[in-house]
């Protein structure tokens, strides 16, 4: 019995790379390949990390993120993740759910907010606020995004976020909306969502922070804009930037009513 | 210490499906880094599952196996409550052990 069971798990190692079927289209393999790794989503185990470490006392201050204030009031973390970026009346500015992360661990812990924004991401501290982002986007699977528009600056995020879209530069001339303006594209197998409007549930903004299971490593929105400039040969923007915070506001303003299926899966 | 696994043990009759999660970047000793130095192979070698203490499965693993690696498997005769634990040894000596209740 010990033996089928270690084959069956043996089995399922192995259809990871089983190829695609004739009758179907590869779209559809892919679909399915995905629909059978999203059971076991690495993205859990970011998830619990993240949750680990928003209870846990660290820092010179030694204090837990748990009265660290996300937008709807000190140590709420339910569906603050669909209402971000917003404008902060603290720091006085918008800001998305790694910039606020930062704040937090500056002002409750004393470690150094600039400093882990220079780390570059996926290591040392980075990995820590890349869980910290898992866990509280996960507490808000399943909701509606609904940005605030109200204040100035928000609006006014809104549209350098639009101008930055569809600013082309670069030695490739590239822009946002190269790829991301058109419906029904793809680069090779990766169907490129529409972002200059609403792309729907589950798509675009409302997928990330997601696990990629190619570099196995968890992504979260500022990795994600990040390396699409990176890939328009633009320099980064950097982490937490506000050119960043500025793209994820039209985009998160974009897919407002959309439900937010983060932490997801990629491939 | 290892990041915490994720077990979850689900009854459906007289059998349970257990699916675990482990945290684990298995390293195949092939990659290289930046530098154009090997990366040393660093993977999990030993699975074993217990049912209330009582082993119910062993495996050994090698390095083809993926980082962060999901195992799913069956196991007769387990009831709400049971107690569901997850060990694993790597080639470096480290190791995590996690429990779970059956639900």
């Amino acid at each position: 019995m010990r033996m089928t069971k270690a084959l069956s798990m043996i089995a399922l190692v192995c259809l990871a790379s089983t190829p695609a079927w004739a009758q179907k289209t590869v779209t559809e393999s892919i679909e399915e390949y995905r629909a059978m790794l999203a059971d076991g989503n690495p993205a859990d185990l970011y998830e619990a990390k993240g949750e680990g470490l928003w209870k846990q006392k660290r820092g010179p201050k030694n204090a837990s993120l748990e009265q660290c204030d996300l937008g709807k009031g000190p140590g709420v973390v339910k569906g603050v993740f669909v209402e971000l970026p917003r404008y902060f009346a603290d720091t006085k500015k918008v800001q998305d759910l790694e910039s606020r992360l930062l704040t937090c661990m500056e002002t409750l812990q004393g470690l150094n907010a600039g400093e882990i924004a220079k780390t570059p991401i996926g290591k040392g501290e980075q990995n820590n606020v890349t869980a910290l982002a898992t866990y509280v986007s996960a507490e808000s699977k399943g909701m509606k995004f609904n940005l605030p528009q109200a204040h100035q600056t928000e609006k006014a995020f809104y549209e350098v976020g639009k101008r930055l879209f569809f600013q082309r530069a670069g030695s490739h001339d590239f822009s946002c909306a190269t790829c991301h303006a058109q419906e029904n594209t793809r680069i090779r197998l990766q169907d490129l969502p529409k972002l200059s409007s609403n792309p729907g549930d589950g798509v675009g903004f409302a997928a990330w922070p997601a696990y990629r299971i190619t570099p196995g490593q968890m992504w979260t929105m500022q990795k994600r804009l990040n390396d699409c400039y990176r890939q328009q040969r633009f320099p980064y923007p950097g982490f937490a930037s506000d050119a960043t915070v500025a793209l994820g506001v039209y985009l998160g303003v974009n897919s407002q009513g959309s439900v937010s299926v983060a932490p997801a899966f990629k491939r | 210490m290892a990041d915490p696994m994720r077990i979850r043990a689900q009854v459906a009759g007289d059998k349970a499906t257990v699916r675990v999660l482990m945290a684990h970047d298995m390293e195949s000793g092939q990659r290289k880094d930046g530098a154009g130095k090997i990366i040393p192979a660093w993977f999990i070698q030993t699975v074993t599952v217990t049912h209330n203490g009582k082993t119910v499965l062993t495996a050994e693993w090698g390095p083809a196996v993926s980082k962060n690696p999901f195992m799913q498997l069956v196991v007769k005769g387990v009831k709400v409550g049971d107690k569901i634990g997850v060990t694993w040894k790597d080639n470096k000596g480290g190791t995590r052990s996690d429990e779970a209740t059956a639900t």
